[in-house]
């Protein structure tokens, strides 16, 4: 959820996407006379493919080719500000923005070419940028460019094409980031290398709370602020040997919980409720789920480069929200936003809040030193999993009660968990690792919970989209934080979806039902039952080893079913899974599925593999030995339907199918050793 | 230190990784993803076998044969690998793929058709986050075809 953390322009006629609070189309579009279209979207390119998803929209609405459309990347100043780029909402916000913008555009275009040749515009078609008559050319977006015919608020009345008009959005189209990507032409943060640049390595606290005690003398260059270390050297090899050669002594760490199941339990916090609707009941049955803590575990490494220029400074940064972190940045380094210019460039895939944040504090502290050098700020694998932000750890309990015939009638349940949403720009305290570090940094705020109306963090998906009568949701929001949380892909939803679709199971045990039988007595909603009956039709259910689950994304959002097979031997192997999934109308339908799959997959990697793990002073899984993730080899295969609505609003593919992914494979599980997993993930020892 | 760079004869700085020298020698297609030859992001020919360049001394490949992906193929004349990739836009955010496509350009050498296993069996050692292994998987087998 963005735009409700950012405000609306609440006077004024309702506008689609981010366009609604950002009015100008000269803010989203700009003609050149050279033939092309420059379009300016807030939102950023993660490896989703959302620039090429907004270039089709682009292209489609302006009647211009394809290779027309040149994207900015987003920049704090210049760029309209869409907030974050998270929570699979880049199609409603900014491709529905950028859609009626340029259907605005065409219209203004037309119309002043209309005047000027005295053609109606009905007699007039546009085909790739030029504005044809019955008799002929009459002019071009290209000829009028730089006449200011941008300069105004878009129009609550324009008009986009209606759906069946589309030729483009709705086709796969190819990515447009991905040819130099693979051929090495230097499109990550990674590889931008500015003249002079001197690259930068942290030197972290060993554990929560430790403070810098003293540090020998060194020859390094050293850049120290408080308790904030880090060397800088001409070389990256230089800099990771300085940085090896540091001797600072720390205070021991203020600890962390022993036994996180039992600090969930005891740890304060405060209490709300999500929902609630007619009565309780005594339970038939109580069952409760426990997840670790996990952490997003990029590939690449955080990076971002940095410059001061006098009292401002310019940060390179593949952040998912250029001015949420510059509102932290501004704070942390005590400037005025206007001073700070955040540029996004392109890095790995973030998956959520990660270190792409942080580093950019790193990056700044650092180039602060040598005011008119560029200088570069890398993580090592290390601070990438145990120094970035956690998915918190959640404990949920479930109580459900059943008539005579085995129906449900009455659903209660409560989630104990950390806020899921730490990020930048949204408090008064700065959020970035380093903040309470520096000289006069303020603790780091316990994270918080995004409202249900915009999705939630930790209750994100704990209301059930079956058709319970009586229905309570609870939340305590830990406010302790021994270690720092914050969004990844899914958010609370990967516990809730599992936790309800396990109970579903095994009430339609007892009640003697087939599981999808049993989902399909409780589920009114058209949409639901048809991803449902779809993705079991695919699987061919019922089969050995099978698990079904069904859910749709925050309630909001795309709805998605998945069917797991799994296998088990000395541990559990998913074999095959089955995605269904209905986000309306879908742009760009190779990409909707890249998206659907790698979810569901980072699902069976959570639910078979991931766990964060820490001792009782610091996290210790902090190299990919003691953090293993799915590889190749235990990669299933993936059959995948979009259930296509044209006419209806698009609804983002990027985390539907991850949570039903993990709660299918747990009912696989159960299918294939009688056993029904209460702790993620579900290894021998959890098992 | 000496050796052939995608073709060329180079001296590069001693004392580093070979990858850390490459990237300071200005190439982007290998790229540090843990420095602890656990992730596959690294890897690069050396003399024809794929081999993580994290902690690689430079040293190393005295005298030998260093291929990178800017070896393998540009957009003018692609590697087979880089068109299959491309056709079955086998990738997300691609920060793995260089490395992907080093090892199975080293498997597609060795000889006659692998099957998928053996693909599978020499991408182990690469991880993906993005989890796109399935059209990586495709996209080496169409290379292969």
């Amino acid at each position: 959820m963005n735009l409700a953390f950012h405000g609306t322009a609440d006077d004024k006629p309702r506008l689609p996407g981010s366009l609604h609070v950002n009015r100008m189309l000269s803010q989203w579009l700009e003609f050149s006379a050279e033939g092309f279209v420059t379009a300016r979207p807030g939102k950023v390119e993660l490896g989703q493919g959302i620039l090429t998803a907004l270039s089709q929209i682009v292209a489609e609405e302006l009647d211009v080719a394809l290779a027309r459309v040149r994207l900015l990347p987003a920049t704090t100043g210049t760029s309209p500000n869409e907030a974050v780029t998270s929570g699979s909402l880049s199609v409603q916000e900014s491709g529905m923005a950028l859609r009626h913008a340029s259907a605005d555009a065409r219209g203004i275009f037309l119309s002043v070419i209309s005047q000027r040749s005295g053609v109606s515009p009905e007699d007039i078609r546009v085909e790739d940028g030029a504005f044809i008559g019955p008799a002929g050319p009459l002019g071009s977006y290209w000829e009028l460019a730089g006449q200011g015919l941008l300069e105004a608020e878009a129009s609550p009345d324009a008009r986009p094409k209606a759906p069946g008009a589309r030729r483009l959005a709705g086709t796969s189209q190819p990515r447009l980031d991905l040819p130099a990507k693979l051929f090495g032409q230097g499109r990550f943060i990674h590889d931008l290398r500015l003249p002079g640049m001197l690259h930068a390595r942290m030197i972290r606290p060993p554990a929560p709370g430790a403070t810098l005690i003293d540090l020998a003398p060194t020859d390094a260059r050293l850049v120290r602020d408080g308790g904030f270390l880090a060397v800088l050297a001409a070389t990256e090899a230089e800099a990771e040997r300085a940085a090896g050669r540091l001797r600072p002594r720390w205070s021991p760490g203020t600890g962390l919980p022993e036994n996180t199941e039992a600090w969930l339990r005891a740890a304060p916090g405060e209490d709300s409720v999500v929902e609630a609707r007619g009565e309780t009941a005594p339970a038939t049955i109580t069952r409760e789920f426990h997840r670790p803590y996990f952490t997003h575990a990029s590939v690449g490494l955080c990076c971002a480069v940095a410059l001061w220029e006098g009292a401002t400074v310019q940060v390179w940064s593949h952040t998912q929200g250029p001015y949420n972190l510059r509102a932290d940045l501004a704070k942390a380094l005590k400037l005025p936003p206007e001073n700070i210019v955040v540029r996004h460039a392109e890095g790995a895939g973030c998956y959520g809040h990660n270190g792409a944040d942080d580093v950019a504090l790193d990056a700044a502290l650092c180039a602060r030193a040598v005011p008119g050098t560029p200088v570069r700020a890398l993580w090592t694998r290390a601070e990438e999993l145990a120094y970035g932000p956690q998915s918190p750890a959640m404990l949920v309990r479930v109580e459900a009660t059943t008539d005579e015939a085995g129906l449900i009638t009455h659903w209660a349940s409560h989630v104990r968990s950390n806020g899921h949403s730490g990020r930048p720009g949204r408090g008064a305290v700065a959020t970035l690792l380093a903040a309470p570090w520096i000289e006069g940094g303020q603790p780091m705020p316990a994270s918080i919970n995004p409202p249900v109306a915009g999705g939630g963090g930790a209750q994100r998906n704990a209301i059930p989209g079956y058709d319970f009568p009586n229905l309570y949701v609870g939340l305590t929001r830990i406010t302790d934080m021994p270690i720092r949380t914050s969004a990844l892909r899914g958010l609370g939803a990967l516990i809730h979806v599992w936790a309800i679709e396990s109970v579903m199971d095994e009430l339609a045990e007892r009640a003697g039902m087939d599981p999808v039988e049993y989902r399909l007595r409780h589920l009114s909603d058209p949409r639901a039952r048809v991803v449902l009956e779809k993705a079991a039709d695919m699987a061919g259910w019922p089969g050995e080893g099978m698990g079904v689950a069904v859910a749709r994304y925050k309630n909001l959002g795309a709805w998605c079913a998945v069917v797991a097979r799994v296998e088990a031997e000395e541990r559990v192997r998913c074999r095959h899974l089955w995605i269904a999934a209905d986000m309306g109308e879908v742009i760009n339908p190779d990409g909707a599925v890249n998206q659907l799959e790698g979810g569901a997959l980072h699902g069976v990697s959570v639910a078979l593999h991931e766990r964060t793990r820490h001792d009782g002073t610091r996290i210790i899984s902090d190299s990919w030995a003691e953090y293993p993730v799915l590889r190749f080899a235990d990669v299933p295969a993936v059959t995948t339907a979009l259930i296509q609505r044209p006419d209806e609003r698009p609804l983002g593919a990027g985390e539907a199918s991850m949570a039903p992914a993990i709660a299918a494979i747990a009912g696989g599980i159960f299918s294939a050793l009688g056993t029904r997993p209460r702790r993620l993930p579900f290894t021998p020892e959890n098992l | 230190m000496s050796f052939s760079l995608n073709g060329a004869e180079v001296s590069l700085p001693g004392g580093t990784s070979l990858l850390l020298a490459l990237r300071e020698y200005g190439l982007n297609g290998p790229k540090l993803g843990c420095g602890e030859e656990a992730c596959g992001a690294c890897h690069v020919l050396v003399d024809g076998v794929s081999l993580p360049s994290c902690a690689l001394p430079v040293e190393a490949v005295a005298g030998k044969s260093v291929t990178t992906l800017e070896g393998l193929g540009s957009a003018e004349h692609p590697h087979p690998l880089q068109t299959a990739f491309l056709e079955e836009q086998a990738g997300q955010c691609a920060y793995c793929l260089s490395g992907i496509m080093i090892s199975a350009a080293a498997l597609l050498a060795r000889g006659p058709r692998p099957s998928e296993a053996a693909v599978r069996e020499a991408l182990q050692p690469h991880l993906c986050r993005c989890h796109s292994h399935n059209r990586i998987l495709r996209a080496v087998m169409r290379a292969i075809a």
